[in-house]
């Protein structure tokens, strides 16, 4: 397998930029191709970015409907718009855009199978300060256990843009999960992701770790660590959590034979869980967990709850070492019987 | 569009509410109080000339779009589009079995003429809105009805969506309230009363129209004023009914919210019916 061809250029400066900074600026972008973007927030067009899309053009200004402090409503209004033929993008915040409007994105985006894209922002640990009230972490277990989701969590602002026009033109729901803080860029500017599929940032035949959003960046320094022990890791970004890019995860772990998956999101049922029912069906093999551990978040600054919580690259390097040490005593288990 | 003759409206709602007994009874599980309190509002809008629409063209651009939000009155919805030409007559008897496109609240990817599947309370009224903003962006001048319980109004995102379609200057929108004072627990002025639903919503900015929604006539009427009416506000009409109505025992009774009659209570009720013709 070939390490990705959509990289950035590792020569270029470093540069760093928030996923949710994507979102206004490609509504705009799409719309200006014809597509027919309409987007819905909940006053916080501001923060999400939606009010940049409306403030790109004159006669966009009609296209961004904000219904106040109302996030049933926001779902449902957009769900109307795109059963009269609109692409309708919402808003708000991971927390309030998926928990508050569950029912609203299951039983009538959903169930119906509407041009609705749940694409929310500051998802996760890495609202810091708001703390455990608007740190939302089950999101992603809620949206891929709907039927007719699909479920993409870019890793930085290339990606997300990519992520955002995919949802476009691909007919029916689409959950795309953004965060706030601004996160190293991975990708190439112009890199066109795929739905479905999962793209490997660094080859290795050590250990396989599978990240998505900000944790991407901590499993890159992880594998830089680990290397300098002579370690190997393969860095895959499962971009797309569902539907699962089960081919190249298994590839990887048919190579590696131990995984760790690493997530800004609670270890129940993001992707972790996702990886782990996938490999226990196509080939078992030792799976270990770097997420939120079934607790809610807390105030902090993003690098203190990132050691707290054990999202860092250390806790992911140490983690690599636990699951590689699983995997030689089942091998050595193997040998012996 | 559907123009049937004054009189013969009165007759073709009564055969709606055969229908409704008929194929509840048939599934054996349903929700007839909610139905029957709805036959003569859905026979005003779909054959006394208030909704324009083509049953061999059930996306047809100009059409009037409805949203059935209290979604467990299914029946009157489906045996309405049956006799709007959407469906087969015959398949009203398939009501909620294993197979069948009749869902138990309505499935749009399923049935023709179903703008949107409902069921879960209290959003109807915001996608009716989201339907109307997508007419305005378009410059599509068709009206989008939507009916709404008296009980489901307890919901508090029916009052978002109220808020909202003021604030858009929706007028292409009209709520009509199935007003037959009942939800499963009892009168909705014990269970929780929402007081005065027509103050609401002039509270809120809507245009709102009283009427009997047993009166066909009178329905028409207000509907379609409600309908040509397009001076800014959204239009609401509260419509007095009596839940079960047409069948004596059913009538203002809350246990009949979700309840299908025997073979014996249907026999009874499919006579006076019938008697009633």
């Amino acid at each position: 397998m070939n390490v990705s061809k959509v990289l950035r250029d590792p020569s270029l400066p470093e540069e760093k930029k928030s996923t949710r900074a994507a979102y206004g600026a490609t509504l705009a972008k799409l719309a200006d191709e014809g597509l027919p973007i309409v987007a819905v927030d909940a006053d916080l067009s501001a923060s999400t970015t939606t009010a940049k899309f409306a403030a790109s053009k004159p006669e966009y200004a009609d296209r961004l409907f904000n219904v106040g402090i109302a996030e049933q409503n926001m779902i449902d209004v957009a769900a109307g718009l795109a059963v009269g033929g609109k692409i309708a993008f919402t808003g708000s915040f991971a927390v309030f855009g998926t928990g508050r409007a569950y029912d609203q994105i299951r039983n009538t985006v959903c169930y119906s199978k509407l041009n609705v894209k749940i694409a929310p922002t500051h998802a996760g640990i890495s609202v810091g300060p708001d703390g455990g009230s608007h740190q939302m972490i089950e999101d992603i277990a809620l949206m891929s256990a709907l039927p007719n989701m699909r479920v993409l969590v870019p890793a930085d602002y290339a990606s997300c843009k990519s992520a955002i026009e995919l949802a476009a033109k691909t007919p029916g729901p689409v959950y795309i999960r953004m965060g706030r803080a601004d996160v190293p860029c991975v990708y190439a500017d112009d890199a066109k992701l795929e739905m479905g599929k999962a793209y490997v940032l660094r080859e290795g035949s050590d250990v396989t770790i599978v990240a998505c959003g900000i944790e991407i960046k901590e499993a890159l320094e992880a594998a830089e660590a680990l290397a300098s022990e002579g370690i190997e890791a393969e860095v895959i970004d499962a971009f797309c959590i569902k539907p699962l890019d089960v081919d190249t995860i298994v590839a990887s772990v048919r190579k590696t034979g131990c995984v760790v998956c690493a997530e800004e999101h609670s270890v129940i049922g993001g992707l972790g869980s996702n990886v782990a029912c996938a490999l226990a069906q196509l080939h078992p093999a030792p799976v270990e967990f770097v997420g939120v551990k079934d607790t809610f978040g807390k105030s902090g600054a993003l690098s203190e709850l990132m050691e707290y919580f054990g999202l860092d690259s250390k806790a992911i390097y140490n983690v690599a070492l636990t699951a590689m040490e699983k995997r030689d005593l089942v091998e050595l288990d193997n040998r012996r019987f | 569009m559907s123009n049937v003759a004054g009189a013969d409206l009165n007759e073709l709602a009564n055969q709606i509410r055969i229908d409704i007994i008929k194929s509840i009874s048939e599934a054996k599980s349903g929700h007839p109080g909610g139905s029957l309190s709805s036959a003569d509002i859905m026979t005003a809008l779909y054959f006394g000339g208030v909704m324009e629409y083509d049953s061999k063209n059930p996306s047809l651009e100009t059409r009037d779009r409805f949203v059935l939000a209290k979604g467990h009155a299914a029946p009157v919805l489906y045996a309405t589009l049956a006799h709007a030409g959407f469906i087969p007559i015959e398949e009203l008897a398939s009501l909620r079995k294993f197979g069948s496109r009749l869902q138990g609240h309505p499935d749009c990817n399923l049935v023709p003429g179903v703008e949107i599947s409902t069921g879960s309370l209290g959003q109807g009224l915001s996608i009716a809105c989201g339907m109307a903003a997508a007419l305005k962006l378009d410059g599509n001048a068709s009206c989008v009805f939507a009916l709404l319980g008296d009980g489901e109004c307890e919901e508090g995102q029916v009052w978002e969506a109220a808020m909202f379609a003021a604030h858009n200057k929706l007028d292409n929108v009209v709520a009509i309230i199935d007003n037959n004072g009942l939800q499963i627990d009892g009168c909705i002025t014990d269970v929780c009363s929402p007081e005065d639903l027509g103050e609401k919503f002039k509270a809120f900015g809507w245009d709102v129209a009283h009427a009997n929604g047993h009166d066909i006539d009178d329905m028409v009427k207000k509907l379609s004023v409600a309908k040509r009416d397009r001076s800014g506000k959204p239009h609401c009409i509260v419509a007095k009914t009596v839940k079960g109505k047409g069948v004596s025992f059913m009538e203002n009774q809350a246990g009949w919210h979700g309840k299908a009659p025997n073979a014996e209570q249907t026999a009874q009720a499919l006579a006076e019916l019938t008697n009633h013709k």
